[in-house]
């Protein structure tokens, strides 16, 4: 397959609150956004780790979820209709010859862009990976994080590990194809939706799966093939034939790729300066808590601030022959046309 | 107050307490291998802790929902707890507790 490729003023990546702040400040200045982000929807943080959970600090809110943040940031920069490309991870970076980057993704995917906004937070979110000896060896190739093709575990004695709702989902979608299929999970208890549970519980009851309460110890197997897998339970070690194995633990940040892109980084933060929120590759830009700068505090109040510098700067690389005049939206005409309220 | 954390490579330090503060905070603050990414919302669960068997009484059993969060580690025991959600005072004076190995910065990322 052939990647497709797209031309934009300005790539963000990562579309956590800080980077979709940056689409509404860029947008004021005309600049047309694409965001790339590894989840498969806005909020960073806000939607994978705490969505529910209340946030004291957004000036002007006393009280927010980051639920509620994320909605909010996506109507407030709708009249500039950025686009979002989910489900990616940013591979390459680089400075072209004409002044432009180039950006390549993972899912085949090149951008080419004036400005790069990085907003990635803390990394991108990864599987969270059991720490059970010599798993590496396994992965993608009888151990996966993820389901892409169902047809991988037809047939296969599969083992499911996690009680939440990506364990449960699998394991009820998963039943019909598979030669066993053994959910591992280390109580009695699962977080997951309770209509999955129930099911769950009934294919337990007829027999169709097996329920085991226990903590993955081990695998065995040869070349990354699988061949069983052991877990202590209360009531001993217990190991069982399996064939696949798909430990569901929820996600994590990692920095990744960012670190290959020759950005100064200072303790796996980008270096930025605090005029233009600028990294040592000029009209590279990091905003959020991915950045780094004397006095710097991880808080999204701040990437906004950072937001609104970066844009100015970024303007003056795009448009370098044009007069950018300061103005509030309060009071032009002009931006509250951009804005679609005047 | 003093607390008593062993890292994941089994070196034993010895921290200043804060009263009000969170374990992990202290933790954090003193630069050992924890990574708390969620801050100390109880949504990560990368701040699990080993708590010494002669402090179980007295830090406690963890919430619903903090064992929500610790079905999202692999490497649970019976003295599991969310370090976010362990708040000082001086009856924690002394607290011993071991970093686990899913609150490493690195390495627990696919």
């Amino acid at each position: 397959m052939s990647g497709t490729e797209i031309v934009t003023d300005a790539v963000v990546i990562g579309a956590g609150p800080c980077g979709l702040f940056s689409a509404f400040e860029l947008g004021l200045l005309d600049i047309k956004c694409h965001f790339i982000d590894i989840l498969d929807r806005p909020g960073g943080q806000c939607a994978e780790l705490y969505p529910e959970k209340p946030i004291y600090d957004i000036p002007g809110f006393p009280v927010i979820t980051g639920q509620e943040l994320t909605e909010n940031l996506m109507a407030q920069i709708a009249p500039f209709h950025p686009e979002f490309h989910f489900n990616r991870m940013v591979s390459s970076l680089e400075k072209q010859e004409d002044g432009t980057f180039r950006l390549t993704t993972d899912a085949d995917e090149t951008f080419i862009a004036k400005v790069v906004v990085v907003a990635a937070g803390g990394g991108s979110f990864q599987p969270k990976r059991p720490p059970v000896d010599n798993i590496e060896a396994y992965e993608n190739k009888s151990v996966f994080y993820s389901v892409r093709k169902m047809q991988d575990f037809r047939d296969q004695h599969v083992v499911i590990v996690g009680g939440g709702d990506s364990a449960l989902d699998w394991t009820l979608n998963l039943q019909p194809i598979v030669k066993s299929l053994t959910l591992v999970h280390r109580r009695n208890a699962f977080r997951a939706a309770p209509d999955s549970v129930n099911k769950m519980q009934r294919m337990v009851a007829e027999g169709l799966i097996s329920l085991q309460i226990g903590q993955i110890a081990g695998l065995e197997g040869d070349d990354g093939m699988l061949s069983r897998v052991h877990f202590k339970t209360d009531a001993g070690d217990v190991s069982i034939p399996a064939t696949r194995l798909l430990p569901f633990f929820g996600l994590t940040m990692k920095l990744g790729p960012v670190a290959d892109w020759g950005l100064e980084l200072n303790d796996n933060l980008i270096s930025v300066d605090t005029e233009r929120f600028e990294t040592s590759v000029p009209g590279i830009f990091a905003v959020g808590d991915i950045n780094h700068y004397p006095g710097k505090l991880k808080l999204i109040l701040s990437g906004f601030h950072e937001a609104a510098l970066m844009a100015q700067a970024a303007k003056k690389i795009i448009s370098p022959d044009e007069r950018v005049v300061f103005q509030y939206t309060t009071s032009s005409t002009k931006l509250q046309k951009k804005l679609g309220v005047a | 107050m003093k607390i008593h954390v062993t890292d994941q490579a089994g070196v034993e330090h010895e921290l200043e307490g804060l009263d009000g503060w969170r374990t992990m905070e202290v933790i954090r603050d003193w630069g050992l291998n924890i990574k708390a990414e969620c801050g100390g919302a109880c949504s990560c669960a990368t701040c699990h802790v080993f708590v010494a068997e002669e402090w179980m009484d007295k830090v406690g059993a963890p919430s619903e929902e903090e064992e929500d969060m610790l079905d999202t580690v692999a490497d649970v025991r019976s003295n599991s707890r969310l370090s976010c959600q362990i708040l000082l005072d001086e009856s924690l004076d002394g607290l011993k507790v071991t970093l686990a190995p899913s609150a490493s910065k690195d390495d627990v990322a696919a």
